[in-house]
């Protein structure tokens, strides 16, 4: 008998929920609902009597302030004459009816599998105005929940409402054999048909694996089928995605640029450009006894020593698709999933630091029509800012530095960057902690989360283009309190020596982690029938290929299994021992003692053909346009209000940017807490002055006039915020250990080049080859080396013909060590009577600012990196840092000046008067030129002499900081902006709140 | 002399045991960070410390409402010698000693009736839940410290800038009665305020909504108490969000924050009592 418990709040308790529903079904869908009453359910599938229900309410649900409850008879009132049930999915992870389980478990004694879903929480609203069927259903899945994870019913109001979400699935043949022997067409049709996302001459590749005698031999002998299995596709699959295998950044490229005649073959992206660069950089520290790269590249993420004692773990990754199609579910899972990166890097247990996140989106008042599938940049906006938020919140990280960028062509496929830091001690016991030891006979230990149907095909569905056919199966629901208990777990098994190193089950399930670490024994072998499921049924290859959330795997030897085992059951973690590890050579996968899958390990990880892509620059043909500003006060008011500049505090407030409470520049700052900043600065501990600078450098626009400086402006961005909050830049010459370390994350659209569906992907791909050139400039450069990355190659998004493809975006994520956290330099404006200082040139380079958006062009002039020129600037600042010469210090970037000194000024209370005086160039061009590697300061009057010395002509005297409340600026004598603080504020804070 | 010592515990999704560990180090205790579950094997001994506390985070995901499944879990679920935790918790607080809950924990000392605890029933009187916003928020606050209580804690602070990050903070109590039961015992010794020191019920400078603007309860004995915002996260200066342009007005102000006060109260109270 299924007992169903609902709450409702007691009157006179505000409904916040209900409040939010009535105000965005209004905004958004135009639907009155009239008053509407949120209540709570919990639907029990499990045997109790009649006084445990009541007790179990009364005691274990309700909150006695709050609720009343009403017990398998629904709260009756005759206002409402609408209704509509959200329940999860079957089969969606429900952490809150797992919660009303172990308080039922602890209330009673009771010994429940509290692993398995009895209890199912469900909302239940009940709304004053008669909707129409069709009302009720928009309001479901658009303001209320998602059919992708949730079950709706609605209608006229009825007296009983109960859904159980029961997963049902009929048993198949634990195994299907698939003939290869077939026609090209058909080839590709297989590989179509499973979502495989593999090309004919993959499927070929596959093809004469199979024909091998050798291979045929070996297969016998293993008592396996001839043909290949289900299980082996899947496998083959998932490891040669392009998520996992990255084979378009391993491509061959023929490369021509049409103005020059010049052609070139890059024989891989990777290897020239990212790696070319950190091995180039490594080489040079080496030779001056100073290495701090630990790790770079090979692991789940990148390893910098920090001291003597520790080192420094991070990495940044995507998650693009899965948050296009459920915006929260992707976002959340791709931050714990991000979590669980640093957290399984070489023996694993990093102490988790910070979280970082870039967003890109579609304008929230977007007003095309939306295509079949395509959710309003709106919503994917808040569903991803609340994922982040859970993500981020629940886990106890703090979110400490970020970036929203708004542009119309990220309103197909958002990005979704998350990243994460942590800490890890220099060595664990005798063995440095980012060693990675595999021996044959180890075990598979899986911890976390159980196995279901979610996630399954998520590596492939990522290698996509998505339509409105993609598969419901690629969302994933995260369970922050599941990976909490688990990281907490692990960090404790780590510290006392139970597990030899880890990896964590992110895209492709077991398949991926097993596989990857098998490489270093050389062989697995593993039993599916262990591991344990959400539900029953599930074929072996679904269980291997699963992305269910929040699991590790840990490589561990027998002698210390016992110990992690009952420290897993001290700490509520399910373990499974789901295999070990060998050096045959081949991943041998069984379920109930028989073969699934048998596969040579070579095969596997290298017997993928290698692409061949083509790549043509062609340079566009643009001028700058002929401008007349009459009132710059408007132009000013304007930027400040732009999506792209405008404040994003009702996002940051969101979001805890201080939780461990060593946050030290949180990204809004000064005496209320509003200041926007530059980088973020964290300190490592409560003993040291030690701290980590954290920046992001994105600036997708200027790609549309020239991607390689898009790229290295993008480079410099995350360099000059680091340098503005008083970073200092590496030197292999000096001795000091001073780490720097980049994440790359290129997220580009479809580069491959297809007469008919992609008929612009040469200049596409030749955009990428442009990017990773930058990148490779800047790092050798400045000897700041990338040491993880990630790139996500088909940002695409297709319905029928129309096909919205994000533009060619690169994240530079930046991190240095700060030996004195105390000495770091915030952005705002500190007190009257400072004089205030531009650092480094203008130029007229106004092409695709923001100034030139907001009047609808885009211009020709790009602002250009000038390598050596901003190397000498930033040795300078670095040298009146050491001094102690600036008070406050912003970097110029969208807006240009105008906007900065606007941003110095915010929430401070403070005014300035600036007096420009150039006849070079226009007025425009020196309020809003984006021109890189700037910065406005101010300092003391008393240190006067002192910085302009050291400075020379790389600093600028240009005003005052006043305590008018006022921003007045001249240019050559004559006044061209005069408007009050209040007026830039109101401006600035009200784009983002107001939706 | 012995050091005082100091509880923190965590698992199941608290998250602040660090900070708050740090916050007792520095204010000169000696601090043991434990699992939950160790208690509950017996493995651990709250009546080996003077002080129990109880971190911010997100118990069981804030499940159900925010520390409901931990008070739950102390109130019903038994230890390895058969015991309620909740009756062990009493039994701490009828030897004289001290329980902090902060933020997570706050609500947790709520929602097992240990606060405010006016009707010696230990029932629950009040209820920390959803701020007015309907948002989880990260700002920064000032509060006033109520005269009239008698909790050690907030011993000689008068005003104080604090962090709040939480999404249910706003506190209802049940009834009138309480409420003057509150109100004359000066058990509600911590309110929001704002810059000047005036209480406040606007928003944001009263983050949440709360019934008399309060931010801290403490019980009768002033042994026992729990508050929204995070002392444990203000140790340092460098916490503040104003504090470069406070060391370009004053280069030589302190590095310690004011949060580091509270802890520093209980220490040097309870050594005090020796």
């Amino acid at each position: 008998m299924i007992n169903q418990i609902q709450l409702v709040l007691k009157s006179g308790i505000k409904d916040n929920k209900a409040e939010r529903i009535i105000r965005d079904a209004g905004n958004y869908l135009g639907i009155t609902t009239g008053k509407v009453k949120a209540t709570r359910l919990f639907n029990i599938n499990y045997d109790l009597p009649e006084e445990q229900v009541l007790e179990f309410a009364q005691k274990g649900l309700k909150d006695s302030i709050l609720h009343d409850v009403y017990i398998n008879s629904l709260f009756q009132d005759e206002t409402f004459s609408s209704f509509v049930l959200v329940a999860k999915l079957p089969g969606v992870t429900d952490d809150e009816g797992i919660s009303a389980q172990k308080t039922l478990a602890d209330l009673f004694d009771l010994d429940i599998d509290v692993k398995r879903q009895h209890i199912f929480s469900q909302d239940l609203y009940l709304i004053e105005a008669a909707l129409s069927k069709e009302e009720l259903e928009e309001l479901a899945d658009k303001i209320l929940g998602n059919k992708l994870i949730n079950h709706f019913e609605f209608g006229a109001i009825k007296p009983e409402i109960i859904y159980i979400p029961e997963v049902r699935i009929t048993e198949h043949s634990a195994l299907e054999i698939i003939d290869l022997a077939v026609s090209d067409a058909e080839l590709s049709a297989i590989s179509k048909e499973r979502l495989l996302s593999l090309n004919l001459a993959e499927m070929k590749a596959i093809q004469e694996y199979f024909k091998i005698d050798k291979v045929s031999i070996m297969r016998s002998k293993r008592g396996i089928c001839k043909e290949i299995t289900d299980c082996e596709l899947e496998v083959i699959a998932q490891t040669w995605s392009e998520h996992c295998k990255h084979k378009e950044f391993g491509a061959l490229i023929n490369y021509r640029n049409v103005a020059t005649g010049e052609e070139r073959q890059i024989d891989s992206l990777f290897k020239t450009y990212i790696k070319g660069s950190t091995d180039k950089i490594i080489s040079r520290y080496e030779a001056s006894g100073n290495n701090w790269l630990k790790l770079v590249f090979t692991d789940n993420a990148g390893v910098v020593q920090i001291d003597e004692e520790r080192v420094f773990v991070w990495k940044v990754e995507t998650h693009n698709s899965p948050s296009a199609i459920d915006p929260y579910g992707g976002a959340i899972t791709g931050i714990l999933g991000n979590n669980r990166d640093p957290l399984g890097t070489g023996i694993g247990g990093a102490q988790l630091l910070f979280n970082t996140n870039v967003l890109c989106f579609g304008p929230p008042d977007y007003d095309k029509p939306l295509l079949p599938g395509q959710l309003h940049p709106r919503r994917i906006f808040e569903g991803v800012r609340k994922g982040i938020e859970d993500g981020g919140n629940k886990s106890g990280i703090p979110t400490i530095n970020g970036a929203i960028i708004f542009d119309e062509r990220y309103s197909g496929k958002p990005l979704v960057y998350c990243g994460t830091g942590g800490v890890m001690p220099l060595r664990y016991g005798e063995k440095v902690s980012w060693s990675k030891d595999i021996d044959a006979g180890d075990l598979i230990i899986m911890a976390g989360g159980r196995v279901g149907k979610d996630g399954i095909h998520g590596a492939t569905f990522s290698s996509a283009e998505i339509d409105e056919n993609s598969p419901q199966s690629a969302v994933q629901i995260g369970s922050p309190i599941t990976q909490k208990l688990l990281s907490d777990y692990m960090q404790e098994a780590v510290l006392a020596g139970l597990i030899k190193c880890s990896t964590d089950n992110g895209a492709g399930g077991l398949s991926s982690s097993i596989g990857e670490l098998a490489q270093i024994s050389g062989g697995a072998e593993v039993y599916l029938e262990r591991v344990p499921l959400k539900y029953a049924n599930l074929m072996p290859w679904e269980i291997y290929i699963s992305e269910s959330q929040e699991r590790m795997t840990f490589v561990v030897e027998e002698e210390n299994y016992p110990a992690l085992l009952k420290l897993a059951e001290e700490r509520e973690v399910e373990l499974s021992r789901v295999g070990k590890f060998t050096d045959t050579g081949y991943i041998d996968v069984q379920y109930d003692q028989k073969p699934v899958a048998y596969l040579n390990m070579d095969f596997l990880h290298n017997g993928y053909p290698r692409k061949i892509m083509e790549a043509v620059w062609q340079k566009p043909e643009l001028s700058e346009p002929e401008i007349n500003i009459d009132d710059h006060n408007e132009i000013l008011l304007r930027l400040m209000s732009d999506w792209n500049i405008c404040s994003r505090e009702s996002v940051i407030r969101q979001y805890d940017h201080e939780v461990k409470g060593k946050t030290v520049i949180k990204p809004l700052m000064g005496i209320s807490g509003t200041s926007p900043q530059d980088a973020a600065v964290m300190r490592l501990d409560f003993e040291s002055w030690k701290g980590i600078a954290v920046s992001c450098g994105i600036s997708p626009k200027y790609g549309d006039i020239d991607a390689y400086q898009m790229s290295a402006g993008a480079f410099d961005e995350a360099i000059r915020q680091i340098i503005s909050i008083g970073g200092q830049l590496p030197d292999p010459e000096n001795s000091e250990m001073l780490f720097w370390s980049v994440n790359d994350n290129f997220c580009v659209p479809d580069s491959l080049y297809d007469p008919i569906s992609n008929p612009d992907g040469k200049i596409k791909l030749a955009k990428l080859v442009q990017m990773n050139q930058a990148l490779y400039d800047m790092a050798t450069y400045y000897n700041i080396p990338m040491t993880s990355g990630k790139d996500s190659m088909k940002n695409d998004f297709k319905s029928g013909d129309i096909k919205i493809s994000v533009p060619p975006t690169i994240l530079y994520s930046m991190t240095a060590l700060i030996p004195d956290i105390r000495k770091t330099v915030t952005s705002e404006f500190k007190v009257k009577g400072d004089l205030i200082y531009q650092i480094g040139d203008t130029y007229n380079e106004l092409g695709a600012s923001e100034f030139y958006k907001s009047m609808g062009y885009l211009g020709a002039n790009v602002p250009k990196v000038n390598i050596e020129k901003a190397a000498a600037v930033y040795k300078k600042v670095m040298a009146a840092n050491q001094q102690g010469l600036i008070a406050s210090s912003h970097d110029i970037s969208d807006g240009g000046l105008a906007v900065c000194i606007s941003e110095c000024l915010l929430g401070t209370g403070l005014g300035a008067d600036i007096m420009l005086n150039n006849t070079e160039l226009s007025t425009e061009a020196l309020l809003y030129s984006e021109s890189h590697s700037r910065f406005v300061v101010s300092i003391r009057s008393e240190d006067k002499a002192k910085f302009e010395d050291l400075m020379g002509n790389n600093a600028f005297y240009i005003g005052k900081i006043t305590d008018t409340g006022e921003l007045q600026v001249t240019v050559n004598g004559k006044s061209v902006i005069s408007l009050e603080i209040n007026a830039l504020q109101q401006s600035w804070s009200k784009t983002l709140q107001e939706i | 002399m012995n050091k005082i010592k100091s509880l923190v515990i965590t698992g199941y999704g608290i998250n602040c045991e660090r900070e708050l560990a740090a916050a007792y180090e520095l204010a000169g205790a000696e601090t043991k960070i434990v699992h939950l579950n160790d208690v509950f094997l017996g493995k651990v001994n709250i009546n080996d410390y003077e002080i129990l506390n109880f971190p911010g985070g997100f118990s069981f995901g804030d499940d159900l409402g925010s520390g409901k499944v931990l008070a739950n879990k102390m109130k019903y679920k038994r230890m390895a010698d058969g015991k309620l935790f909740y009756s062990a918790i009493l039994e701490f607080i009828e030897a004289g000693k001290f329980v902090l809950g902060i933020c997570n924990g706050f609500q947790f000392l709520v929602k097992m009736g240990l606060l405010p605890n006016v009707q010696h029933e230990h029932l629950q009187e009040v209820t920390l839940t959803l701020n007015d916003s309907g948002k989880f928020e990260d700002r920064w606050v000032y509060c006033r410290t109520n005269p009239d209580s008698v909790t050690p804690f907030l011993q000689g602070i008068d005003k104080i800038a604090l962090p709040v990050r939480h999404g249910e903070g706003k506190l209802i109590i049940r009834d009138e009665q309480i409420t003057q039961s509150i109100k004359t015992g000066g058990l509600n010794c911590l309110s929001y305020c704002d810059k000047a020191g005036n209480l406040t019920d606007e928003y944001p400078a009263n983050p949440n909504g709360s019934d008399l603007n309060c931010a801290g309860l403490c019980d009768e004995t002033g042994q026992v108490f729990g508050l929204m915002p995070h002392p444990e996260a203000f140790l340092s200066l460098y916490n503040h969000p104003d504090w470069a342009r406070m060391k370009r007005v004053a280069p030589e102000i302190a590095d310690t924050g004011e949060g580091l006060k509270i802890f520093r109260n209980i220490v040097e109270h309870l050594e005090s009592r020796r």
